[in-house]
């Protein structure tokens, strides 16, 4: 386990030197770091004095490895609209994602989970036909679209819901959350759900399979044959082996629902990274979104890095292939 | 002596979306306590339908459609689920062909042993570990204490087959059912693991029905056979009656087609064509179309069993023995 948990370490690091390669890239071909600094009276020739004591006329690797040193310092540079460090605009920013990602991740393992089981143990149940059906018209309606018929249906016709907004946060050390207060559920609630309907589908289909596999398998047969009880052979049994392949999956969809985020967030105005990352598009302020790349990427990795050593230590067979 | 198990005109039926297939067809077979019965024939016979049949554990869209199946005197092919659960695993234990994929991958031995005795009796975990360790030595498995902790991947084919022996020792059943216990595994472990069963069977007075294509291994194992042809019991008598005196043609090429009976030199015999599909069962006796004695009657008529010898209860279903058909 411990050579196994060393080696996917080793190729997270890996992975994180390609992102921030190409974070770099981006920032060294789009960005400019003159103008983010300084303002349109100083003329060409001041600029180009400025841009050779900053050293930006290095070469490449040079200036890559610079960067590199101070994104392990956490310093990815400033942001030319917050005129604050990028880390910390994101930091700043992060709360708010995390607890949107958090509600709709809760959402999706909550439901998912009893209404895969259930579609697995009971294909021609008539709530497992409405699950599966409901399932194939959720994932094709794009998150956006779901975003804005909530809006119209429960914000604007019903009135149940605020349609935009964090509500009320309460600082938690620095951390402004709105999972305290009445008001910052109920902003929270139209966001999380948006998010989870691209994941939720898919993850049931996802469970219901991988369970209605496994039923068919010769040690569910033998446990039948001991004469253990229909209960103890799902819900041990089956759903113990159901939930490694979904672990994996489970992983990576987190990291997708990071990129949904983007959407979501902007659709309800949720003051998080993903609308930050637009707006910082639409400003150009390519330190940020650099920034947010990288530091999306570190998240995307080191939740990945963990889903496999979890399903290490959910898995025996991996454990003991480590252990030599 | 009343039989322990006692099956009559069995039907085991598929319903396919093409149409209803019959996979076993009106079988009979009885067992006495403390016998061991070894059922015979080729890959797709519908050994392991009957088998399984017995402890109403048939893969969909498999049911049993006609006939009864008497367990200690009781009819229990009607049991409710929760009835024959009861005994499942309790008095009738099953061993699986394959020991690399009957064992639950990421559940400990010791938790798949102490379930299956905590399914059918009332005693506290420490017990029922006592009671796996106590099977786990009866199987020959060195340092016991050491193993309830390990995962099934840890283990080889051999050893892992003798712990699924040791899941099926675990209640003390009646009847164990073996469906190609050693057929997975390497000749020399096959031996070992046949005298093993042979030893408990008779330590512990157990009845075993053992499940092979392998003519040779049955007549080593068991008292009595049955040989199965499409669904059906073609010939059935003591060991030595069907060994040393076959009168099915079929029994007759299964037993030219075994390596000991080959002559230096020639190649292996082998029983020629396939045996039929559950779709296409030829008409009258369902070997004719392999079976080198075939007369006209064989065609069109369906043979009955018949006895060979009244005293010792060998029966063949072949109009050769029924006097039908001139050899
Ligand atoms: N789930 C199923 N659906 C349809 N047909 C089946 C099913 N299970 C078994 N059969 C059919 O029943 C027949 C008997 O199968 P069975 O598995 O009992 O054969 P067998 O004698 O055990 O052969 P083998 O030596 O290969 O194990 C075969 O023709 C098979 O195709
Ligand atoms: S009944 Fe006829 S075809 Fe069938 S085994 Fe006997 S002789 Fe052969
Ligand atoms: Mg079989």
């Amino acid at each position: 386990m411990f050579a196994f948990t060393v080696k996917r370490i080793l190729q997270a690091l890996f992975v994180m030197l390609i992102i921030s390669l190409l974070g770099f890239s981006i920032k060294h071909e789009f960005g400019d770091p003159i103008r983010d600094m300084v303002g349109i009276q100083v003329s060409v020739k001041d600029r180009e004095i400025l841009r050779e004591t900053m050293g930006l006329n290095d070469p490449f690797i040079t200036q890559y490895a610079r960067f590199l040193k101070n994104a392990a310092h956490g310093d990815l540079g400033t942001s030319f609209f917050y005129k604050k460090p990028a880390m910390h605009v994101i930091l700043s920013k992060a709360p708010a994602t995390i607890e949107l990602v958090f509600a709709s991740s809760l959402i999706v393992i909550l439901i998912s989970i009893p209404v895969g089981i259930f579609a697995a143990i009971k294909p021609r149940h008539w709530f497992s036909r409405i699950a599966m059906g409901g399932s194939i018209v959720g994932v094709s309606i794009p998150v956006f679209l779901t975003a804005i018929l909530m809006i119209y249906l429960f914000s604007i016709t019903l009135g149940w819901f605020p349609s935009y907004g964090r509500g009320e946060t309460v600082d938690l050390w620095g951390w402004h959350t709105g999972l305290l207060t009445a008001d910052g559920l109920r902003h929270l609630i139209m966001p999380a759900i948006a998010l989870s309907s691209i994941m939720l589908p898919l993850f049931i289909r996802l469970i219901r399979s991988e369970m209605m596999e496994v039923l068919e398998t010769e040690y569910i047969r033998f446990a039948y044959a001991k004469g253990l009880k229909k209960k103890r052979i799902w819900f041990i049994h089956a759903f113990k082996n159901t939930l490694l392949p979904v672990i994996t999956v489970g992983g990576v969809q987190l990291g997708i629902m990071l990129a949904y985020t983007i959407l979501t967030e902007t659709v309800f105005q949720w003051a998080g990274m993903g609308f930050m990352f637009l707006e910082s598009v639409q400003r150009s302020d390519t330190t940020l979104l650099v920034a947010y790349i990288i530091f999306v990427g570190g998240v995307f990795v080191i939740v990945n890095t963990m889903v496999d050593i979890i399903y290490g230590l959910v898995n025996p067979t991996i454990r003991v292939s480590g252990r030599k | 002596m009343e039989p322990i198990l006692d099956i009559k005109n069995l039907d085991v039926k598929f319903a396919l979306r093409t149409g209803t297939v019959t996979a076993i067809d009106n079988l009979s077979l009885s067992l006495a306590k403390g016998e061991r019965l070894g059922i015979v024939g080729e890959s797709g016979a519908g050994k392991s339908v009957m088998g399984f049949s017995i402890i109403n554990l048939i893969r969909k869209p498999g049911y049993i459609a006609n006939g009864s199946i008497y367990f200690r005197g009781e009819e229990i092919s009607r049991y409710s689920e929760e009835e024959i659960r009861a005994i499942r695993g309790n008095r009738i234990s099953t061993i699986f062909q394959d020991p690399m994929m009957a064992l639950n991958p990421v559940l400990t031995i010791g938790t798949q042993m102490t379930e299956a005795i905590l399914a059918h009796m009332d005693m506290t975990q420490e017990e029922a570990e006592r009671i796996a360790l106590e099977k786990l030595a009866k199987v020959h498995i060195p340092a016991p204490e050491k193993r309830l902790n390990q995962y099934p991947h840890e283990f080889s084919g051999g050893m892992r087959q003798r712990i699924i022996i040791a899941i099926s020792l675990l209640t003390d059943p009646d009847l164990i059912i073996a469906d190609e216990p050693t057929t997975a595994l390497d000749v020399t472990i096959q031996a070992e693991i046949m005298d093993l069963l042979i030893e408990l069977c008779e330590s512990e007075g157990m009845s075993l029905i053992l499940i092979t294509h392998d003519l040779g291994v049955v007549s080593e194992v068991t008292e009595r056979i049955a040989v199965m042809y499409a669904g059906r019991v073609i010939e059935t008598g003591p060991t030595e009656a069907i060994i040393k005196n076959p009168q099915h043609p079929y029994t007759q090429g299964l037993l030219k087609a075994l390596p000991e009976s080959r002559t230096p030199g020639e190649p292996l015999y082998q029983i020629p064509g396939m045996m039929p599909t559950l779709t296409d069962i030829p008409p009258g006796c369902a070997f004719n179309p392999r079976c080198p004695m075939r007369g006209e009657i064989c065609i069109t008529k369906r043979p009955e069993a018949a006895f060979a010898d009244e005293h010792t209860g060998h029966m063949a279903a072949c109009h050769l023995v029924s006097g039908d058909l001139a050899s």
